[in-house]
Order: C-alpha cells, then sequence, then structure tokens
C-alpha cells in the first residue's frame, strides 16, 4: 500500500520537474543508470573500470592539494616534496596517496586492460571503447613519467634524461627534438617547468576528455560479459533485454562493494608499504637531482619496465626505440588482429588459452628483466620474451579465423 | 542543410577554401606556442660556444673550462705522447671509439682533430666524477705499469692520454669528446663543430 506523499516529497518532486525542464537530469540518470540494462554476468574483472574511475579522482584530489605546497623549479622542488612529507600537516598522507595512486592505475588499467584480452571487450561493435581506452593508456604512461621528474631526484632526473634521448635516436631531427623537449641543452629548470605544466593541466584534461568518449563509446553498446554474447539480441516484449539487469541499484552495489575492498587494500599500502621496497618510489629518488653524477643503475617505475626490456633487447638504440613503439602501437590493432568467431577465451578453445598464457608470462618477465641489471644472460631471456611478446600478436592474427570453438550458449551462463 | 537550388560546386568550392584558409591560420597560430618550447634567450648565452686560447698551454698541460654545465679539458701533448697511444691499444676495451661518444673528426687513435690537442669532457663515463690527469709514466700506486693518463678516483676507472678507457674497470665507454674547432692556430672553440654550430 502505497503512502501518501508528504508535503515535503511533493515540493522535492516539483524542484525536480522545474530542474529537467531546463536540465535533462532524470532522463539522462535513467538513460545511463536505472533504465541501462547489463549483462548479468560480470565478475570479479569487472570491477577495474570502476576502479580506474576511482583512482582518477583520487589523483585529481591529491594533486590539487600537492600544487598547493609544491614549487616546479630545479632548486626548490626536491625540497619542497621533503616539505610537503615532513612540514605540511597531514602532507606525507596526500603526496603517498598521489604516488602510490600511480601505482595502482596502472595495477587496476593493466588488469582492466587483461579482462579484454579474456573476454574479446574490443570486438566489433566496442573497437572504439578499446582505441579511446588505449589513448588513454598512452597519455597515462606520459602523466606518470613526467609526476615521476618532479620530486627531482636522482631517478626523476636521470630516467627524464634517458628517456627523452629516446627521442635522439630518430635521424636528422632527432637531436633538435630532444633539445625542444628539454628547452635547454641539458635537462634543467626549463624542462621541469614545461614537464610541471603538463602534468597539472594539459595531460589531465586530455585523460579527463579521453574518459569521457571511453564512457559515451561504451554506453552506446553497452558491456561485453565473460561469455562475449550480445545481450541486447535477447529481448523481451517490453524491449528489456532477458539477460540484463538495470546498471542501478545491481551494479552500483556491487561496485560499492569493490570500491571499498579496493581502498582497503589501498589505504595497507599507503600506511605500511608506501615505497614498495623501492617499486613505487625509487630509493635513487630519495637523493636530490645531480647532473653530474650518473646513479649506477638507472631503470624506469615498474610499470614501464616491459617496454624498457624490450627496448634493452635490441642492440641497437634505433631499432630499439622503433620495436618499443612498436609493442605499444600494436596494441592498438586488437580488435581487428583477433578474427576468431566467438569473442569470449570460455568459447575459444585451448590454442587461445596457451598463447594468452604466454603473452602474459611474457609481459611479466620483460617487467622483471627490464628492472634487473642486465647480464647477458638476462639480455638474451628478454630476446626470447621479446619474441615471445610479438608472436602472440602474429599467431592470433592468423590462428584465430580458422581454430575450432565451442559452441556457444543461447542465454548467458553464470 | 538544405540543397534545393543550391550551386553545389561553389558551395564546396567554399567550404574547401574556408577550410584551407583556417587550417593555415591555425598552423601560423601555432609557431609561437611551439617555438616557446625551444632553449630561451638565457640558456642560449649560457649554452653558448666557449673560446679558448691556447697560447702559453705547455706540452703536458691541462687546462679546464665550463661548457653547458661540463667541465672541459684541454691537453696538450708531446709529438711523444702521441706516438706512446697505439701502445695501450691491447689494455684497452674500445681503442678504436667504436662504442663512445665523440663527433666524427675525433673517431681516430689520438681522438682529436689535431694530434697536439685533446679536448675531452672530463667526466667519467661512469658516475661522473672528474678524473685526474696523471701523465708520468712508470709506476704509480694505482697501477705498477702506467703509460700516463687519466686516473678516477671516485671508482679508480683508467683512461689513457686519449682518454680511452681501459679494460676492467667500472666506466663502460671512452670519455666523450665534446664539438670543437680550431678558429685559428692558437684559438679554440667549445660548442661549434669544424662544419658549424651544433
Amino acid at each position: 500500500m502505497a503512502k501518501p506523499a508528504s508535503s515535503l516529497t511533493k515540493r522535492a518532486d516539483s524542484l525536480m520537474n522545474w530542474v529537467d525542464a531546463r536540465l535533462p537530469v532524470s532522463a539522462f540518470w535513467k538513460a545511463t543508470m536505472t533504465g541501462y540494462y547489463a549483462p548479468k554476468n560480470f565478475n570479479f574483472w569487472y570491477y577495474m573500470g570502476v576502479l580506474s574511475l576511482v583512482v582518477l579522482a583520487m589523483q585529481i584530489l591529491s594533486g590539487i592539494f600537492l600544487t598547493m605546497h609544491y614549487k616546479p623549479s630545479a632548486d626548490e622542488a626536491f625540497a619542497s616534496v621533503e616539505y610537503i612529507m615532513r612540514d605540511v600537516e597531514w602532507g606525507w598522507l596526500i603526496r603517498y596517496m598521489h604516488s602510490t595512486g600511480a601505482s595502482f592505475f596502472f595495477v587496476v588499467v593493466y588488469l582492466h586492460m587483461f579482462r579484454s584480452l579474456l573476454y574479446g571487450s574490443h570486438r566489433a561493435p566496442r573497437e572504439l571503447v578499446w582505441v579511446f581506452g588505449m589513448l588513454i593508456y598512452l597519455a597515462l604512461m606520459a602523466e606518470a613519467f613526467m609526476g615521476y621528474v618532479l620530486p627531482w631526484g636522482q631517478m626523476s632526473y636521470w630516467g627524464a634524461q634517458v628517456i627523452i634521448n629516446l627521442f635522439g635516436a630518430i635521424p636528422t631531427i632527432g637531436e633538435p627534438l630532444t633539445e625542444w623537449i628539454r628547452g635547454d641543452y641539458f635537462i634543467s629548470d626549463a624542462t621541469l617547468n614545461r614537464f610541471f605544466a603538463l602534468h597539472v593541466i594539459a595531460l589531465p584534461l586530455a585523460i579527463f576528455g579521453l574518459v569521457l568518449l571511453h564512457l559515451v563509446a561504451l554506453r552506446e553498446n553497452g558491456s561485453n560479459n565473460p561469455d562475449g554474447l550480445e545481450i541486447k539480441a535477447n529481448k523481451d516484449e517490453s524491449g528489456v533485454p532477458v539477460d540484463g539487469i538495470p546498471f542501478h541499484p545491481y551494479y552500483t552495489i556491487k561496485d560499492l562493494f569493490g570500491i571499498s575492498m579496493f581502498l582497503l587494500i589501498f589505504a595497507f599500502v599507503i600506511f605500511f608499504w608506501p615505497e614498495a621496497g623501492g617499486l613505487f618510489l625509487e630509493h635513487d629518488n630519495f637523493v636530490p637531482a645531480n647532473p653530474l653524477v650518473t646513479p649506477e643503475h638507472i631503470k624506469p617505475v615498474w610499470y614501464f619496465t616491459p617496454y624498457y626490456a624490450i627496448l634493452k633487447a635490441v642492440p641497437d638504440k634505433l631499432m630499439g626505440v622503433i620495436l618499443m613503439g612498436l609493442s605499444v602501437a600494436v596494441l592498438f590493432f586488437m580488435p581487428w588482429l583477433d578474427r576468431s568467431p566467438v569473442k569470449s577465451i570460455r568459447y575459444k578453445g585451448m590454442w587461445y588459452k596457451i598463447l594468452l598464457g604466454l603473452f602474459v608470462i611474457a609481459f611479466i618477465r620483460l617487467g622483471m628483466l627490464g628492472m634487473a641489471e642486465g647480464t647477458p644472460a638476462q639480455t638474451i631471456e628478454m630476446r626470447v620474451w621479446t619474441f615471445v611478446y610479438f608472436a602472440f600478436f602474429v599467431l592470433l592474427f592468423f590462428l584465430s579465423p580458422g581454430a575450432k570453438t565451442k559452441p556457444l550458449p543461447e542465454r548467458l551462463t553464470h | 542543410m538544405p540543397t534545393d537550388g543550391v550551386n553545389k560546386r561553389r558551395r564546396r568550392f567554399l567550404v574547401a577554401t574556408t577550410s584551407v584558409v583556417g587550417a593555415v591560420g591555425a598552423g601560423f597560430a601555432a609557431v609561437p606556442f611551439i617555438k616557446s618550447w625551444k632553449p630561451s634567450a638565457k640558456a642560449r648565452a649560457v649554452g653558448a660556444p666557449v673560446q679558448v686560447v691556447l697560447d702559453g698551454l705547455e706540452p703536458g698541460q691541462l687546462l679546464k673550462v665550463q661548457w653547458r654545465g661540463q667541465t672541459i679539458g684541454v691537453l696538450r701533448r708531446s709529438q711523444e705522447t702521441v706516438g706512446l697511444l697505439p701502445e695501450v691499444d691491447q689494455y684497452l676495451r674500445d681503442p678504436q671509439s667504436q662504442e663512445s661518444d665523440q663527433p666524427k673528426f675525433a673517431q681516430n687513435e689520438a681522438r682529436a682533430l689535431r694530434e697536439e690537442f685533446l679536448v675531452v669532457n672530463m667526466h667519467c663515463t661512469h658516475l661522473g666524477c672528474v678524473p685526474q690527469l696523471i701523465p708520468q709514466v712508470g709506476q704509480q700506486p694505482f697501477d705498477d705499469n702506467w703509460n700516463g693518463g687519466f686516473f678516477c678516483p671516485c671508482h679508480k676507472s683508467k683512461f689513457d692520454m686519449a682518454g680511452r678507457v681501459y679494460k676492467g674497470v667500472p666506466a663502460p665507454t671512452n670519455l666523450r669528446i665534446p664539438p670543437y674547432s680550431f678558429i685559428d692556430d692558437s684559438t679554440l672553440v667549445i660548442g661549434v663543430n669544424p662544419e658549424g654550430a651544433v
């Protein structure tokens, strides 16, 4: 039995009507939340998208507060970061949120991308969702690299030196290009200042816009699911997908649970293991930048090391840079490289499980080798895994159309 | 967009020309922003080529100058010193300077434009310390059979009188040679190659 509406709810309704006549709030909420039907069989992997959004929000929030104390100048940057850590009230928490957040961003993004490889979420009609996602990934790499330079420690300085000099491998324009990026003949105040500008305004704006496009493109066709079936192909008489459930409240509740669990882990790391033993914040970065002294062992932060290993595996500088660029670029073409008639790993058969397994091992091993000192034996191993990394894409392209698949079910399984 | 009674060719022409003019304008407007990233006048002034007058530099003497934040050494070598260079080749890691950083003109035994003058970036290729010049031939505390050269006090890297690295030391490559050229017989300019500025 419905209760009679109180005068308060009536007034709230009339206010909402007033707003809706001017800004389509209710219509938007219905289109993207309560009236948006998502497949009912989402599993653990489907947390990673919303977690990326949560980390993005945290990075923006903590970043804004860091800029209030940080000084983007070669003379003051290192000291101002130490000032945040020691003298600013709760500054250590905000700074560790930001630096640990960067690593967690890559954790959830890598898992998010892996989910696509599992269930074929990048396949038609969601190619653009993937392409926008890849663009976000690229912008995120630039954002993370420039952010790492800002504390102006030894690894900031020499990491920037190595990364910027990669552009020097390009014939003819290489040298002037590196000079243009640095704004000086060596990494200097000018470089730090422009990286600050890009890190705090240009790239975050780009990432924000790309995330919007990513989400609009996603809502257009709706999410894929672990079975790789299109739920819109099977609707009841009122036009609702029979295997769909409204995003709100079902998945908003599920996501809230996932977010809580994530924040629990995140807080634990911030409080007890913020540097992750040199993995999130390298030891050399607690020494102020010194252009005259190179650290003994220069390596990027963990999320770049797979590509760094590919760079190191090639004995020729230019070829190394090209191959490293290719290793990221090839991912853009995933929607067209996988030509299997089914999307999900569940119906693809053993060949894909082996292929994807090898790819994951290659990526992880390359990441570990990228951090290592680089003995001759490690160099050989890096070459093997680089070969495996690229073989994944080639084999996928040639094996996927012909391979035997399992029969798809009529309805989603769960 | 209504298309009835419209001269489509003219519309296409107008759209195309407007787009082209707009694109060219945007291109020109981008120039100041792109150019603002180049080394500023201040950075250029600090990084400008350095002239070194060689009058009075005796054989065996080392002159140190600053260029772009780095210490550059100018060493005048006697004929005898230059003549001794090939003798240590077998102890060197990269005697032909194939893996080292130098202008093309310095990729030779003496690592110099003129054998008499060694112009070298003094920062060790290991961790950037500045090695000492120890020109005396003979026994040294760090080497029983020293042929003269540079010795890095930080991590014991050894280089010969052409800045070439010995085997078995931490430094990976020979000392770097900066771009330089001679204006006349007694004036050296660091930062300008013989064929022009860097």
